[in-house]
């Protein structure tokens, strides 16, 4: 953030360099039921961004001290593959990946009933395959797909979306040239039902209006992006049918052929 | 009310109950009605209740489960239920006698039994029973699970489904309510019968099942 580069990251049509205006997002694609082990999965192709997610649980809390006889824990764990980044990236947990992984823990936490499974554990794993700038706002938002699909009871699917400031104005979901050359970045999630925010965090400098701004683009565009999670799990629910369907004509087919030997 | 309208609602999805009273799987807030996981809404008995699509099962007393040992204390087994957490099966439970106290010789690790829930405590401890008509340790035999949510499927309209698949393939079938089913018969009976649950799994939410497997049954007799 805020290095000083002479790179011109908005044209003089107003385009970014990727192409996008200001308020236009990069292309999202999420699917769900993707790994057959876990209880719940999703994988999220968010512009560069290449994300896949794993829930377990509830489940008993180990180790037993974690327990908390009153409702269930939530342990999320953001993590990058070394491949994730140009320069490899050194495996394990660093500093930024436990932030991560505990702001994202918190809010997919305020929308589970955690009350119904005293003693219990979910377990989210976010592994981020590639990474091009907003991945914890594209793992958060996978991560609650997979929840669902996981069948935790829940007040909504979160979801969430990052503005910015590049080149002294205010961007929608900025990628990983605009992030590193911008001057700021605020990434944020929210319960669309509600609006409630559950997460929001702000690299770099903003004024008040700035700011502002930059929630409502949040804002809206999560809105959007919610839609794209639920087309995501109501697809995996009409797939076998559909299956079924192209199942049964290659049948017919197959008679026919039969007919004319 | 027509019941074989059947709509998929995800979490937090507003419901509108058409004037009948909430029922399972549904929440309220500030008046209004929202769905609590994803599930399949049914208008029942003047009951709008969600049927679950996935999760984990959760034990509700009198269930009959298949759970296999996992641990041996002094007086109980310890059970994985396939549930949220553990079942304890305690020797006075069972229609057998601890001599010197060594449970092991009775049931060891990774034994099965098909057992009832007898009780489930106020901080969460699942007791089972084995005094019932049927419920027994499982002998030979395969272990294959589904989703707990579709068992009910399995099951079909007063055990149709599952009663027709045991006439036709001859097999032995013990459905627990978590999902775990134990299977023995001739090994290519058992495999064919993997593959209708498998089946069953996958085409849960759809109508006309019964049907479809009895032409898949019939295709491969």
């Amino acid at each position: 953030m805020s290095m000083v580069s002479n790179i011109k990251l908005i044209d003089e049509n107003g385009l970014r360099i990727d192409g996008r205006k200001f308020n236009e997002l990069r292309p999202i694609k999420i699917e769900v039921g993707v790994l057959n082990r876990a209880d719940g999965s999703a994988y999220i192709e968010w512009g560069g961004n290449k994300i896949i997610v794993a829930v377990y649980g509830p489940r008993e809390a180990f180790p037993k001290h974690t327990q908390n006889p009153s409702r269930a824990i939530v342990n999320a764990r953001y993590n990058m593959a070394a491949f994730s980044v140009d320069e490899r990236k050194r495996p394990g947990p660093d500093r930024r990946a436990i932030e991560i992984s505990k702001i994202i823990g918190e809010a997919l936490e305020s929308a589970i009933f955690v009350e119904q499974y005293p003693r219990t554990s979910i377990d989210v794993y976010i592994e981020v395959l590639q990474a091009d700038a907003g991945t914890r706002i594209a793992g958060l938002t996978a991560a609650s797909v997979a929840l669902a699909d996981a069948g935790i009871p829940m007040k909504d699917m979160i979801v969430g979306c990052a503005s910015g400031k590049v080149d002294g104005k205010i961007v929608l979901d900025l990628n990983k040239e605009e992030d590193n050359y911008g001057q700021a970045d605020v990434p944020l999630a929210i319960i669309p039902r509600t609006q409630e925010v559950v997460l929001l965090q702000m690299d770099g400098n903003l004024t008040r209006e700035e700011f502002e701004q930059a929630i409502e683009m949040s804002k809206k565009a999560a809105l959007f992006i919610s839609n794209l999670q639920k087309e995501a799990l109501l697809a995996k629910y009409s797939r076998p049918e559909e299956k079924e369907e192209v199942k049964e004509e290659a049948e017919q087919e197959n008679h026919g052929d039969d007919d004319h030997e | 009310m027509d019941t074989t309208t059947k709509k998929i609602v995800l979490p937090g999805e507003e419901i509108d109950l058409q004037g009948m009273k909430q029922g399972n799987g549904i929440y309220h807030e500030n008046g209004k009605y929202y769905a609590y996981q994803l599930g399949m809404l049914q208008f029942y008995n003047n009951y709008v209740n969600l049927i679950p699509l996935s999760g984990k099962y959760y034990p509700v007393k009198n269930d009959k489960v298949i759970g296999k040992v996992i641990d041996i204390a002094p007086s109980f087994w310890i059970l994985d239920i396939k549930g949220p957490y553990p079942g304890f099966l305690h020797i006075n439970d069972t229609p057998w006698k601890s001599g010197s106290g060594e449970l092991n010789k009775i049931m060891n690790t990774g034994d099965t039994v098909f057992a009832k829930v007898n009780e489930i405590t106020e901080s969460k401890q699942i007791w089972l029973s084995l005094k019932d008509n049927g419920l027994r340790k499982l002998e030979g035999g395969h272990i294959v699970s589904v989703q707990p949510t579709k068992v009910s499927r399995i099951i079909g309209k007063g055990g149709s489904m599952v009663n027709m698949i045991k006439e036709i393939t001859g097999v032995k079938i013990q459905l627990g309510q978590n999902g775990i089913v134990w299977i023995d018969g001739e090994p290519d009976k058992v495999l064919l019968v993997i593959k209708i649950l498998k089946f069953i799994e996958d085409q849960a939410h759809t109508s006309g099942l019964t049907e479809r497997v009895k032409e898949i049954l019939e295709k491969a007799r």
